[in-house]
């Protein structure tokens, strides 16, 4: 971990506090179904790598960077796929859009298009409001409702991924 | 501003892996320790730890700590980082 970007001694040392207080804080939680070292290096990781993207992302705001996103637009996102696939992709491509911009809610919306611009699940929460797991039911459930849109279209999971290999 | 194609393809290839029943964030957690020992001892994966791999597969933050988490552990058994 001392290798990773932005992680010098003084952030190794209050990482290293944190994840004890979060081990000792979830102690009763360790079950036994692995060694205890790996169980308890899971939740450091999870600390130090947390404060890495908040201190990454600190300064960026999520309506800015999703009003910056958008949606897919069918016209200029097909066109540098091969020729033979781009009937399919588009027809493919307008059904997404239609369903991105039908059936999901805003919160659904920015939530996801933000996790495709590379913005950490914390940070979305904190910006949102929420927490990490209610965060990723939101997402979960938009794209439960983005499959089941795009399979009613005729687009089966082996469709997208046969379509991406193409 | 649109989403780039190698957004629409992560888009479209998180929409194919979901699954109607995913461990949520903290469930994934709970199990991931137990997941990434199964993983280095080299055996298949068992089935209890199937839902652990499929959130893995949507999940980016939790893939980022468990590849951090993967390395770590092969680094401590003497293997060379991924």
């Amino acid at each position: 971990m001392s290798g990773w970007p932005r992680a010098d001694d003084s952030f190794l040392e209050d990482c290293s506090q944190d994840s004890l207080l979060r081990v000792l804080d979830k102690l009763d939680q360790f079950d036994g179904r692995s060694q205890f070292a790996t169980w308890a290096t899971t939740i450091a990781i999870r600390v130090a790598l947390g404060q890495l993207r908040r201190s990454r992302w600190k300064d960026v705001s999520l309506s800015d960077l999703v009003h910056a996103a958008d949606v897919p637009s069918r016209n200029e996102t097909t066109d540098d796929w091969a020729p033979d696939a781009q009937m399919q992709r588009r027809e493919l491509l307008e059904a997404l859009t239609t369903s991105i911009h039908r059936d999901l809610t805003d919160r659904q919306r920015t939530a996801l298009l933000a996790e495709l611009k590379g913005m950490p699940q914390d940070e979305i929460a904190e910006q949102l409001g929420s927490s990490r797991n209610a965060l990723y039911k939101l997402t979960h459930d938009a794209r439960k409702k983005l499959k089941e849109r795009l399979e009613v279209a005729g687009f089966t999971a082996e469709d997208l991924v046969a379509t991406l290999a193409k | 501003m649109s989403l780039s194609k190698l957004e629409i393809e992560q888009l479209l290839k998180l929409i194919g892996r979901t699954a109607d029943q995913e461990l949520n964030c903290e469930q994934c957690l709970a199990r991931v320790a137990e997941f990434a020992e199964s993983q280095l001892s080299g055996k298949s994966i068992p089935a209890g730890l199937r839902t652990v791999e499929q959130h893995l597969a949507v999940c980016g933050g939790c893939r980022e700590e468990y590849e951090a988490l993967w390395q770590t552990l092969n680094s401590l058994r003497g293997g060379s980082d991924v």
